[in-house]
């Protein structure tokens, strides 16, 4: 088991799809939602106190995979920046008309502006379409982890999971 | 000869954790600690720690380090800095010691150096915190300048703010090696690739995450095999192995790079340990030579007891409840113990088999057990 995890250092899709946290596709088309990537059972918790939803669930042992109650999720993004892991995603399928976004933490500076251009990537950090900024939050309770928010066609929101880092310049 | 109830050696979570519960109980403790920081390993984690509520988890390494060093002066704990520990026999501690004028986390760095002095210290009880040491790998080129330790680069350049270079290949693909590559992107250098010899990624697989999603690529069943340059490293060429680790004729591969990491594991450093005559065991599920401790932390020496990653490479989670227990069972054989501590230690115990579960940390715990069963036979009781 986790092929793709332990030996590309990103979950496959089906990882994905059988992990407890990842929302169904009928919870995607309605709307904002967390999708977490934890798919390995590590001794990590904060992510079940990090939602006022109550909709994520961890429980007795410590090492259980975070569940996402997706009926409960509001998709407010509150527990992305408190995964220690940096594993959990904020998707909208329904941001537009084809257009869909994607919220990540980002912990690299300097930070994206909003409405800068960027290169959206996946999993791998291959460069997957353009995106543009639109969100970018730093507030104290985040404790130094940005989260970004991106649009990119709807189509990669699946795929999408970060940008190109932006260079430092020197 | 100065006398302390309680002395402890390292100023890491463990012994931190240690010092604060033998004060707590009424103890004279005195924490020593060879560095010029405190909070061991925990001043360079900036990353968000794994763990449950009770470990403080979602909250960095370094404020960690902050939240103990203040707690342990609320208990009027001494911590000594640049206090080297070089040997103990009946319980007197040999210390090494050169002066840094004050013992907070602000002293001034640079002047000249600091006369050394000698001191004895008699100390009723003995937590060894000395946490572990880094594994080296030898191949050509290892001694260039441009090759060191994945922790020395975080030393440096968390602690240092020094960035040890621009182009970095990483070895080792534990979760130091993951952590440390994301915090050298981090810091603006580009981490070309991270190689493993193994077939599989050692670390968890979200830091592995985080790292592919910036652009580096991970190579299983990778290996160095020389590092090449002429006063400092200039290049590192890599190669495929197959399933005896043996490198693949023809994969070999050359990398542009300045800086060469070795993140293949820690050991305990049970140098101290061993010195003081603690019995040790090998066990290769700790990192190696581990010293024997009963379930209470105590040594086969009586009243030299044992925490954190020396007795056994782990977390600072699992470090901070062995340094608890070990305080409070230390404090209690001095018959210093406060109302509930029974429960406490029942509480700490649970928390560390909760911790030592799923199938990343079984092993460690079925290799804890063992130890601790050795250790029930040989270590004597009470």
């Amino acid at each position: 088991m986790l092929q793709g995890v332990k030996t590309r250092g990103y979950p496959s899709l089906q990882e994905l799809e059988s992990a407890p946290g990842y929302p169904s596709p009928g919870r995607l088309e309605k709307g904002p939602v967390a999708v977490i990537e934890c798919i390995e059972e590590i001794p990590c918790n904060p992510c079940e106190q990090a939602c006022p939803q109550h909709a994520i669930t961890i429980g007795e042992p410590i090492t259980n995979r975070p569940h996402l109650d997706e009926d409960k999720c509001i998709g407010c993004g509150l527990c992305i920046p408190r995964c220690p892991g940096l594993a959990i995603f904020l998707v909208d399928l329904t941001y537009g008309q084809g257009v869909a976004t994607v919220a990540f933490p980002y912990e690299y500076l300097p930070l994206p502006e909003e409405g800068q251009a960027v290169q959206a990537v996946n999993r791998a950090g291959e460069p997957v379409c353009p995106g543009t900024v639109i969100k970018v939050q730093n507030p104290k309770v985040n404790d130094q982890t940005p989260v970004v928010t991106i649009t990119v066609p709807r189509e990669y929101a699946a795929e999408v999971r970060g940008i190109r880092r932006i260079r430092r310049e020197r | 000869m100065r006398k302390v109830d309680l002395a402890i050696v390292g100023a890491g979570p463990a012994g931190l954790a240690a010092a604060i519960e033998g004060a707590k109980r009424g103890c004279s403790t005195l924490v020593l600690d060879m560095n010029p920081l405190p909070g061991g390993q925990l001043v360079k984690q900036i990353h968000k720690f794994f763990g449950s509520q009770e470990h403080r988890a979602g909250t960095r390494g370094i404020e960690i380090a902050a939240q103990l060093l203040h707690q342990a002066e609320t208990e009027e704990v001494e911590v000594m800095l640049g206090a080297e520990v070089y040997a103990i026999h009946d319980r007197t501690l040999e210390v090494a010691w050169a002066f840094t004028g004050d013992s907070s986390a602000s002293s001034s760095g640079g002047g000249a150096t600091p006369p050394s002095r000698h001191l004895a210290i008699a100390a009723r009880r003995i937590i060894l915190a000395t946490g572990g040491a880094e594994n080296a790998l030898n191949f050509p080129g290892w001694t260039l300048p441009g090759v060191m330790g994945a922790g020395a680069a975080q030393t440096m350049s968390n602690v240092w703010r020094v960035l040890p270079g621009e182009r970095i290949l990483m070895v080792g693909a534990g979760n130091v090696g993951l952590i440390v590559s994301y915090q050298l992107l981090q810091a603006g250098a580009e981490v070309v690739a991270v190689i493993e010899a193994a077939p599989r990624i050692g670390g968890y697989g979200v830091h592995a995450a985080k790292i592919r999603r910036a652009g580096v690529p991970i190579l299983t069943s990778h290996t160095v095999v020389r590092a090449e340059g002429r006063t400092q490293v200039e290049k590192a060429v890599i190669a495929r192995v197959d399933s005896s680790w043996q490198p693949v004729p023809g994969s070999e591969r050359e990398l542009d790079v300045d800086t060469i990491c070795i993140a293949v594991g820690l050991r305990p450093n049970a140098r101290l340990a061993s010195l003081a005559g603690c019995c040790l065991h090998y066990s290769p599920r700790l990192g190696g030579w581990v010293p024997i401790h009963n379930s209470r932390m105590e040594t086969t020496i009586p009243g030299i007891y044992v925490a954190g990653d020396l007795s056994g490479v782990e977390e600072a989670s699992t470090a901070l409840e062995e340094g608890r227990l070990a305080g409070i069972c230390a404090a209690s054989s001095l018959g210093k113990s406060n109302p509930g501590d029974d429960e406490r230690i029942a509480a700490i115990e649970e928390r560390l088999i909760s911790l030592r579960s799923g199938p990343f940390c079984q092993p460690r715990q079925d290799a804890k057990q063992e130890l601790i069963e050795i250790g029930e036979v040989q270590c004597c009781k009470e």
